[in-house]
């Protein structure tokens, strides 16, 4: 032992810490993102519907913009008209325009309508979703991070939440409160975010044990710093999954409300209120219909399949 | 086992309590009184009306009054057709339940079938026709599937045939053929939805040891599938009924009024329309009690059918 203190500090040297040396790997480390991103870029329909997603989105924020009609104005001397009309009003004389999906009963544009509701119908499910998000990562995460009694308690709340029908209680909320975007986004977010908050509580529950959250307990941090940079992050890809499976499920919803006349208001377009309208001339201008059917459905498709992409890339054992 | 059926029920009961207190408060919230018309009336007759219906004692006293009279069953007279909302519910459920009914069978048994052909012929042309009418049916709204089917196959070959062939009736809810039409646009959304989840748990039970051991036992493909797979890989779907008993009762609400059916959700949705009060939180109750016992039956069956859920725990 006591020569211990004999040996010459100048025998040791830093090594590094550089783990690919020291573990002797001969290629470089992939983190789990960006394998998953790999698996996601060879998945190919995902992507295609990652692709449609964005230009959808694009197409909705900037082809109203640009359309020379705007989605309020009347042409009532052109009502019900079919695809590619020719544009005879006296306000656009000589300047040879085209209602590309033709006019709806009361002779407005159905191209910038189309794009136009898409807007609403997306800002209204993306805002729904994120507000759901918002609500879940925090409740899930306190209440599977505390466990115990805050846990029970918390979880009470949520199975009393979700045993109620949530679109009884949406229907409920928008009687009361004045008609328009965000009291959908406020009556879809009241009852939305169980879901979320039970899977995030799940996330946290298995993940709270783990040595890298006992390490930062150990170091002091405090349960909030914990839940919001060590367990909401490490839950991403599960919370990712869900958003945008969420999102079909919100604009069905709102396609829905507004079919049943429950939408925005009147002269504001939005898919559900478009395919509204269809519905009930369908059965003498069918692409009335048409058009915001496949609108909605396109978008539906695309995110169902872009969160199984989603899913198959971050959890490959699930893989089917 | 009792306790856990006694904590269930309990917690239906505060959640139907719940719905009845938001639904009250909701109401209450709502601009305007009941008696509030064209016509001004004069302040004594008003004062005589919000007396007799006990509009002028504090709200609390009306919200016990209001508890009382659901536990009576009395959930008001509807505002515009002026009948008690309990009849019009009575009269009507049973159209919705019988078109819901028939919905979810047809959901739960073509959906089953659907996922386990998917699932067996994995990777085959079969399951990706399979998955991808299962994919059209999460995607579509059940609005847009009964418009559709109405006019292409109600209303087309009608016409087409010179109003002599009735392949499907275009609306109502009587002899056979007026049936087929609204019960597949219900379904056709939660048959998707099981037939991806069966896909799923069957190919997860195909995979298993005990398959294996009766492949080696040299039972039949048949046998194997139909006595050890598809009751195994069948649980999961049990446990989502719940869910799609909801689902296809509000998805009722627009496939009902397409069809003209006259069925609850039809009068559910009128009443929203006409903003009758009485009638739309009448109807909430009832869908509300009846759901939060469906899923109460449901979760409580999962238990008897499955021996390895252990109740207790819950």
């Amino acid at each position: 032992m006591a020569n211990i203190g004999k040996i010459d500090k100048s025998r040791f040297g830093w090594v590094g810490a550089d783990p690919e040396h020291r573990e002797g790997l001969s290629r470089p480390s992939i983190t789990y993102w960006r394998d998953a991103m790999k698996r996601l870029a060879k998945n190919r329909v995902a992507l295609v519907c990652l692709i449609i997603i964005v230009l959808l989105i694009l197409a909705c924020a900037l082809l109203p913009l640009f359309s020379s009609f705007s989605s309020r104005e009347q042409h009532l001397a052109e009502t019900n008209k079919g695809f590619f009309f020719q544009c005879q009003d006296d306000r656009y004389e000589g300047k040879n325009l085209v209602h590309i999906f033709g006019t709806d009963k009361l002779g407005r544009d159905m191209w910038t309508r189309t794009f136009e509701g898409g807007r609403v119908s997306l800002m209204i499910a993306f805002a729904a979703v994120f507000i759901n998000l918002i609500i879940g990562m925090i409740y899930g995460g306190v209440s599977g991070y505390f466990g115990g009694v805050v846990d029970n308690i918390m979880m009470r709340i949520v199975e009393v939440v979700n045993g109620i029908p949530y679109l009884i209680v949406v229907v409920l909320l928008m009687l009361v409160l004045p008609k328009g975007i965000f009291t959908m986004v406020v009556a879809y977010a009241t009852v939305g975010w169980t879901g979320m908050a039970r899977l995030v509580r799940g996330q946290a529950l298995s993940l709270k044990n783990q040595e890298f959250v006992v390490a930062a307990e150990a170091m002091g941090a405090r349960p909030a710093r914990i839940i919001a940079r060590h367990l909401l992050p490490n839950a991403l890809s599960v919370i990712i999954i869900n958003v945008t499976l969420a999102v079909p499920s919100a604009i069905f919803t709102e396609a829905f409300l507004s079919y049943i006349g429950l939408g925005v208001p009147v002269p504001q377009p939005s898919w559900g209120m478009l395919a509204q309208e269809g519905a009930a001339v369908f059965q003498v201008y069918p692409s009335k219909l048409w058009i915001p059917a496949i609108a909605i459905s396109i978008t539906m498709l695309s995110f169902n399949l872009l969160g199984d992409g989603l899913r198959d890339a971050f959890d490959p054992r699930l893989r089917r | 086992m009792a306790k856990y059926i006694l904590k269930r029920i309990g917690y239906s009961i505060v959640t139907l309590f719940v719905l009845i207190t938001l639904t009250f408060f909701m109401m209450r919230l709502l601009p305007g009184d009941p008696f509030t018309g064209e016509k001004q009336l004069p302040e004594k007759t008003m004062e005589a009306l919000n007396a007799k219906y006990g509009l002028d004692k504090p709200l609390v006293t009306q919200y016990i009054m209001y508890l009382g009279n659901c536990l009576h069953g009395d959930l008001g007279l509807s505002l515009n057709t002026n009948r008690p909302v309990t009849t019009i519910i009575s009269e009507s459920f049973a159209y919705s339940f019988d078109l819901g009914i028939r919905a979810v069978i047809m959901a739960f048994v073509l959906g089953v079938l659907l996922g386990s052909i998917a699932a067996i012929k994995r990777g085959k042309a079969t399951d990706t026709v399979c998955m991808l009418v299962a994919l059209i049916g999460v995607s579509v709204p059940s609005f847009i599937v009964a418009a559709v089917l109405q006019y292409y196959l109600g209303l087309q070959p009608y016409l087409a045939s010179n109003k002599t062939v009735q392949l499907f009736a275009v609306t109502g809810w009587g002899p056979a053929n007026s049936k087929i039409l609204p019960v597949f646009a219900l379904a056709f959304g939660s048959l998707a939805q099981i037939s991806r989840l069966m896909r799923t748990s069957m190919l997860d039970v195909l995979g298993q040891d005990y398959i294996k051991t009766a492949k080696a036992k040299g039972l039949s493909q048949g046998a194997i599938i139909w006595k050890h797979a598809i009751r195994n890989a069948i649980m999961p779907v049990v446990t989502v009924l719940g869910p799609i008993t909801a689902s296809v009762l509000t998805g009722a609400f627009v496939v009902e009024n397409v069809f003209a059916i006259p069925g609850l959700g039809r009068y559910f949705v009128q009443g929203i329309q006409n903003y009758d009060y009485t009638m739309i939180s009448g109807t909430t109750i009832f869908y509300g009690a009846f759901l939060i016992i469906a899923n109460l039956v449901v979760d409580l069956a999962y238990g008897f059918i499955d021996p390895r859920v252990k109740l207790e725990e819950g």
